[in-house]
Protein backbone atom coordinates (compact mmCIF):
# COMPACT_ATOMS: atom_id res chain seq x y z
CA UNK A 1 0.00 0.00 0.00
CA UNK A 2 1.37 3.44 -0.89
CA UNK A 3 1.08 6.41 1.46
CA UNK A 4 -2.43 7.80 1.94
CA UNK A 5 -3.06 11.25 0.47
CA UNK A 6 -2.70 14.07 2.99
CA UNK A 7 -5.95 15.90 2.20
CA UNK A 8 -5.32 18.51 4.87
CA UNK A 9 -2.07 19.50 3.21
CA UNK A 10 -3.56 19.41 -0.30
CA UNK A 11 -6.62 21.43 0.69
CA UNK A 12 -4.38 24.02 2.29
CA UNK A 13 -2.25 24.22 -0.89
CA UNK A 14 -5.33 24.49 -3.09
CA UNK A 15 -6.96 27.19 -0.97
CA UNK A 16 -3.66 29.09 -0.84
CA UNK A 17 -3.38 28.95 -4.61
CA UNK A 18 -6.92 30.27 -4.93
CA UNK A 19 -6.32 33.02 -2.41
CA UNK A 20 -8.84 31.59 0.06
CA UNK A 21 -8.34 31.51 3.81
CA UNK A 22 -7.46 28.01 5.04
CA UNK A 23 -10.23 25.50 5.76
CA UNK A 24 -9.91 24.16 9.28
CA UNK A 25 -10.95 20.66 10.22
CA UNK A 26 -11.97 20.03 13.74
CA UNK A 27 -9.03 18.69 15.71
CA UNK A 28 -9.82 16.53 18.69
CA UNK A 29 -6.75 15.65 20.65
CA UNK A 30 -8.75 14.40 23.58
CA UNK A 31 -9.47 10.71 23.61
CA UNK A 32 -12.88 10.01 22.10
CA UNK A 33 -15.67 8.45 24.15
CA UNK A 34 -15.84 4.72 23.53
CA UNK A 35 -18.49 2.20 24.44
CA UNK A 36 -18.25 -1.53 23.83
CA UNK A 37 -20.84 -3.36 21.77
CA UNK A 38 -23.88 -4.20 23.85
CA UNK A 39 -24.56 -7.42 21.99
CA UNK A 40 -23.35 -9.42 19.00
CA UNK A 41 -23.75 -7.86 15.56
CA UNK A 42 -26.04 -10.70 14.55
CA UNK A 43 -28.61 -9.43 17.02
CA UNK A 44 -27.91 -5.72 16.55
CA UNK A 45 -30.01 -3.06 14.83
CA UNK A 46 -27.66 -0.96 12.72
CA UNK A 47 -28.14 2.75 12.03
CA UNK A 48 -26.68 4.49 8.98
CA UNK A 49 -25.70 8.13 8.47
CA UNK A 50 -23.94 9.40 5.35
CA UNK A 51 -22.60 12.85 4.51
CA UNK A 52 -22.26 12.60 0.74
CA UNK A 53 -25.23 14.86 -0.09
CA UNK A 54 -27.70 12.03 -0.78
CA UNK A 55 -31.40 12.83 -1.05
CA UNK A 56 -34.45 10.99 -2.28
CA UNK A 57 -36.48 12.09 -5.28
CA UNK A 58 -39.36 14.12 -3.87
CA UNK A 59 -37.22 15.70 -1.16
CA UNK A 60 -35.64 19.14 -1.26
CA UNK A 61 -32.02 18.88 -2.41
CA UNK A 62 -29.13 20.24 -0.36
CA UNK A 63 -27.68 23.66 -1.04
CA UNK A 64 -23.98 24.32 -0.91
CA UNK A 65 -23.70 27.11 1.62
CA UNK A 66 -23.17 25.58 5.03
CA UNK A 67 -26.28 23.40 4.73
CA UNK A 68 -26.56 21.58 8.03
CA UNK A 69 -30.01 20.13 7.44
CA UNK A 70 -30.50 16.39 7.19
CA UNK A 71 -32.77 14.06 5.23
CA UNK A 72 -34.62 11.03 6.53
CA UNK A 73 -34.42 8.28 3.89
CA UNK A 74 -36.22 4.95 4.36
CA UNK A 75 -33.65 2.15 4.25
CA UNK A 76 -35.55 0.28 1.54
CA UNK A 77 -35.65 3.21 -0.89
CA UNK A 78 -34.91 1.83 -4.37
CA UNK A 79 -31.58 2.88 -5.82
CA UNK A 80 -33.36 4.57 -8.72
CA UNK A 81 -34.97 7.07 -6.33
CA UNK A 82 -31.67 8.15 -4.74
CA UNK A 83 -29.94 11.35 -5.83
CA UNK A 84 -26.54 12.79 -4.99
CA UNK A 85 -25.48 16.42 -4.95
CA UNK A 86 -22.32 17.92 -3.46
CA UNK A 87 -19.81 20.68 -4.15
CA UNK A 88 -16.59 19.00 -3.18
CA UNK A 89 -16.19 15.61 -4.81
CA UNK A 90 -16.58 13.93 -8.19
CA UNK A 91 -20.19 12.68 -8.24
CA UNK A 92 -19.89 10.49 -11.33
CA UNK A 93 -19.67 7.14 -9.56
CA UNK A 94 -22.00 8.08 -6.69
CA UNK A 95 -24.72 8.97 -9.22
CA UNK A 96 -24.11 5.77 -11.15
CA UNK A 97 -24.24 3.63 -8.01
CA UNK A 98 -25.21 5.44 -4.78
CA UNK A 99 -23.95 2.45 -2.78
CA UNK A 100 -20.44 3.88 -2.98
CA UNK A 101 -21.40 6.67 -0.56
CA UNK A 102 -24.67 5.29 0.86
CA UNK A 103 -24.25 1.54 1.56
CA UNK A 104 -27.85 0.75 2.57
CA UNK A 105 -28.21 -2.01 0.00
CA UNK A 106 -25.20 -3.91 1.35
CA UNK A 107 -26.45 -3.56 4.92
CA UNK A 108 -29.88 -4.89 3.90
CA UNK A 109 -28.22 -7.88 2.24
CA UNK A 110 -26.03 -8.50 5.29
CA UNK A 111 -29.19 -8.49 7.39
CA UNK A 112 -30.70 -11.13 5.09
CA UNK A 113 -27.48 -13.13 5.50
CA UNK A 114 -27.70 -12.87 9.29
CA UNK A 115 -24.49 -10.87 9.77
CA UNK A 116 -26.57 -8.15 11.45
CA UNK A 117 -30.09 -8.35 12.82
CA UNK A 118 -31.40 -5.49 10.70
CA UNK A 119 -30.75 -2.12 9.15
CA UNK A 120 -32.80 0.48 10.99
CA UNK A 121 -35.92 1.55 9.07
CA UNK A 122 -34.75 5.15 8.69
CA UNK A 123 -31.34 6.26 7.51
CA UNK A 124 -30.00 9.83 7.69
CA UNK A 125 -28.04 11.88 5.21
CA UNK A 126 -26.56 15.34 5.13
CA UNK A 127 -24.04 17.41 3.30
CA UNK A 128 -20.47 17.42 4.52
CA UNK A 129 -18.11 20.35 4.23
CA UNK A 130 -19.95 22.43 6.81
CA UNK A 131 -17.69 25.37 7.68
CA UNK A 132 -19.26 25.90 11.05
CA UNK A 133 -18.30 23.15 13.47
CA UNK A 134 -20.64 24.86 15.93
CA UNK A 135 -23.63 24.04 13.72
CA UNK A 136 -22.57 20.41 13.68
CA UNK A 137 -21.84 20.27 17.39
CA UNK A 138 -24.84 22.23 18.63
CA UNK A 139 -27.51 21.40 16.05
CA UNK A 140 -26.86 18.51 13.68
CA UNK A 141 -25.08 16.08 16.03
CA UNK A 142 -27.59 16.31 18.89
CA UNK A 143 -30.52 15.98 16.45
CA UNK A 144 -29.04 12.84 14.87
CA UNK A 145 -28.22 11.35 18.27
CA UNK A 146 -31.84 11.85 19.30
CA UNK A 147 -33.05 10.27 16.08
CA UNK A 148 -30.88 7.19 16.58
CA UNK A 149 -31.88 6.88 20.24
CA UNK A 150 -35.53 7.10 19.16
CA UNK A 151 -34.90 4.45 16.49
CA UNK A 152 -33.36 2.21 19.20
CA UNK A 153 -30.28 1.35 17.17
CA UNK A 154 -27.48 -0.65 18.79
CA UNK A 155 -24.64 0.58 16.57
CA UNK A 156 -24.20 3.24 13.89
CA UNK A 157 -22.17 3.13 10.68
CA UNK A 158 -21.00 6.60 9.61
CA UNK A 159 -20.03 7.22 6.01
CA UNK A 160 -18.38 10.55 5.24
CA UNK A 161 -17.00 11.51 1.83
CA UNK B 1 -18.61 13.00 11.03
CA UNK B 2 -16.20 12.58 13.93
CA UNK B 3 -18.24 14.98 16.05
CA UNK B 4 -21.38 12.95 15.40
CA UNK B 5 -19.63 9.66 16.20
CA UNK B 6 -18.36 11.13 19.46
CA UNK B 7 -21.81 12.41 20.38
CA UNK B 8 -23.32 8.96 19.70
CA UNK B 9 -20.73 7.17 21.83
CA UNK B 10 -21.26 9.68 24.61
CA UNK B 11 -24.89 8.49 24.60
CA UNK B 12 -23.86 4.85 24.74
CA UNK B 13 -24.18 3.91 21.05
CA UNK B 14 -21.13 2.20 19.52
CA UNK B 15 -19.99 3.65 16.18
CA UNK B 16 -17.78 2.82 13.26
CA UNK B 17 -16.63 5.54 10.84
CA UNK B 18 -15.62 4.68 7.30
CA UNK B 19 -12.92 6.91 5.82
CA UNK B 20 -10.93 7.49 2.66
CA UNK B 21 -9.10 10.51 4.06
CA UNK B 22 -6.57 9.31 6.61
CA UNK B 23 -5.20 12.70 7.66
CA UNK B 24 -8.65 14.14 8.28
CA UNK B 25 -9.79 11.11 10.27
CA UNK B 26 -6.57 11.27 12.30
CA UNK B 27 -7.28 14.93 13.15
CA UNK B 28 -10.98 14.48 13.86
CA UNK B 29 -10.20 11.37 15.94
CA UNK B 30 -13.46 9.42 15.94
CA UNK B 31 -13.96 6.52 18.38
CA UNK B 32 -13.46 3.74 15.77
CA UNK B 33 -12.59 3.96 12.08
CA UNK B 34 -11.66 1.94 9.08
CA UNK B 35 -9.50 3.48 6.38
CA UNK B 36 -10.08 2.55 2.74
CA UNK B 37 -7.44 3.97 0.41
CA UNK B 38 -9.82 4.85 -2.45
CA UNK B 39 -10.39 8.18 -4.21
CA UNK B 40 -12.87 10.48 -2.44
CA UNK B 41 -16.45 9.66 -3.36
CA UNK B 42 -16.00 5.88 -2.87
CA UNK B 43 -16.01 5.56 0.90
CA UNK B 44 -18.04 2.34 0.76
CA UNK B 45 -16.51 0.69 -2.31
CA UNK B 46 -16.35 0.55 -6.07
CA UNK B 47 -19.40 1.37 -8.22
CA UNK B 48 -21.44 -1.54 -9.57
CA UNK B 49 -19.24 -3.97 -7.67
CA UNK B 50 -21.47 -5.46 -4.95
CA UNK B 51 -18.91 -8.13 -4.05
CA UNK B 52 -16.31 -5.46 -3.29
CA UNK B 53 -18.85 -3.35 -1.39
CA UNK B 54 -19.95 -6.35 0.62
CA UNK B 55 -16.44 -7.33 1.70
CA UNK B 56 -15.70 -3.76 2.71
CA UNK B 57 -18.90 -3.57 4.77
CA UNK B 58 -18.19 -6.91 6.48
CA UNK B 59 -14.69 -5.70 7.43
CA UNK B 60 -16.19 -2.43 8.63
CA UNK B 61 -18.75 -4.16 10.83
CA UNK B 62 -16.17 -6.61 12.17
CA UNK B 63 -14.11 -3.67 13.34
CA UNK B 64 -16.90 -2.86 15.79
CA UNK B 65 -16.15 -6.16 17.50
CA UNK B 66 -12.37 -6.03 17.10
CA UNK B 67 -11.60 -2.47 18.21
CA UNK B 68 -10.42 -2.36 21.80
CA UNK B 69 -9.04 1.15 22.17
CA UNK B 70 -10.59 4.56 21.45
CA UNK B 71 -9.38 6.40 18.37
CA UNK B 72 -8.04 3.43 16.44
CA UNK B 73 -8.00 3.51 12.63
CA UNK B 74 -7.97 0.09 11.00
CA UNK B 75 -6.57 0.10 7.46
CA UNK B 76 -8.50 -2.12 5.05
CA UNK B 77 -6.45 -4.09 2.59
CA UNK B 78 -8.22 -3.13 -0.63
CA UNK B 79 -6.48 -1.14 -3.36
CA UNK B 80 -8.23 1.05 -5.92
CA UNK B 81 -5.87 -0.04 -8.68
CA UNK B 82 -2.51 -1.71 -8.95
CA UNK B 83 -0.82 1.57 -9.75
CA UNK B 84 -1.24 4.59 -7.52
CA UNK B 85 -1.12 7.37 -10.09
CA UNK B 86 -4.66 8.47 -9.16
CA UNK B 87 -3.14 9.94 -6.00
CA UNK B 88 -0.99 12.32 -8.01
CA UNK B 89 -4.02 13.89 -9.68
CA UNK B 90 -6.08 14.62 -6.59
CA UNK B 91 -6.44 18.29 -5.62
CA UNK B 92 -3.24 19.47 -7.23
CA UNK B 93 -3.43 23.16 -8.13
CA UNK B 94 -3.07 23.25 -11.91
CA UNK B 95 -0.13 25.01 -13.45
CA UNK B 96 -0.96 28.08 -15.44
CA UNK B 97 1.05 30.85 -17.04
CA UNK B 98 -1.37 33.69 -16.43
CA UNK B 99 -1.39 35.63 -13.22
CA UNK B 100 -5.18 36.03 -13.27
CA UNK B 101 -5.83 32.30 -13.24
CA UNK B 102 -2.87 31.00 -11.33
CA UNK B 103 -4.95 28.10 -10.15
CA UNK B 104 -8.25 26.53 -11.02
CA UNK B 105 -10.95 25.38 -8.71
CA UNK B 106 -12.66 22.06 -9.36
CA UNK B 107 -15.24 22.69 -6.71
CA UNK B 108 -18.68 24.06 -7.40
CA UNK B 109 -19.67 27.51 -6.18
CA UNK B 110 -21.46 27.57 -2.85
CA UNK B 111 -24.99 28.30 -4.05
CA UNK B 112 -27.54 28.83 -1.29
CA UNK B 113 -30.42 27.34 -3.28
CA UNK B 114 -31.09 23.58 -3.52
CA UNK B 115 -28.87 21.89 -6.11
CA UNK B 116 -30.94 19.16 -7.71
CA UNK B 117 -29.39 16.29 -9.64
CA UNK B 118 -32.23 16.47 -12.18
CA UNK B 119 -34.49 19.35 -13.14
CA UNK B 120 -37.47 17.03 -12.63
CA UNK B 121 -36.48 16.55 -8.98
CA UNK B 122 -37.19 20.21 -8.36
CA UNK B 123 -40.62 19.91 -9.96
CA UNK B 124 -41.65 16.92 -7.82
CA UNK B 125 -40.03 18.12 -4.59
CA UNK B 126 -42.47 18.47 -1.70
CA UNK B 127 -42.09 22.05 -0.53
CA UNK B 128 -43.22 21.10 2.96
CA UNK B 129 -40.86 18.08 2.96
CA UNK B 130 -41.35 16.66 6.47
CA UNK B 131 -38.27 14.44 6.00
CA UNK B 132 -36.01 17.44 5.30
CA UNK B 133 -35.00 18.63 8.76
CA UNK B 134 -33.15 21.76 9.79
CA UNK B 135 -32.13 20.95 13.36
CA UNK B 136 -32.39 23.70 15.98
CA UNK B 137 -29.29 25.12 17.67
CA UNK B 138 -28.89 24.00 21.27
CA UNK B 139 -26.57 24.68 24.11
CA UNK B 140 -23.08 23.44 23.38
CA UNK B 141 -22.99 21.90 26.84
CA UNK B 142 -25.22 18.98 25.92
CA UNK B 143 -22.76 17.12 23.75
CA UNK B 144 -19.45 15.85 24.99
Amino acid sequence: MSEPIDYIERTRAQYDALGYPPYRWVENIQQPPFVPLKKPLATSRVGLVCSGGIYRAGQTAFHFKDDYSYRVIPADTPKEALRVTHFAYDLTDARKDPNVVYPAEQLLRLAEAGVIEELSRNTYTFMGGIYSSRKVRDALAPALVEAFVRDEVDVVVLVPV
Amino acid sequence: MGLIARALEARGIATICMSSAYSITRAVNPPRSVFLDYPLGHTAGKPDNPANQRRIMIDTLNTLELAQTPGGIRPLKYEWSSDHSWKDRVMRPRESGTASSAASDDRVARFDTPQYQYVEDEQIADSACPTCVVPPMRSGQEVG
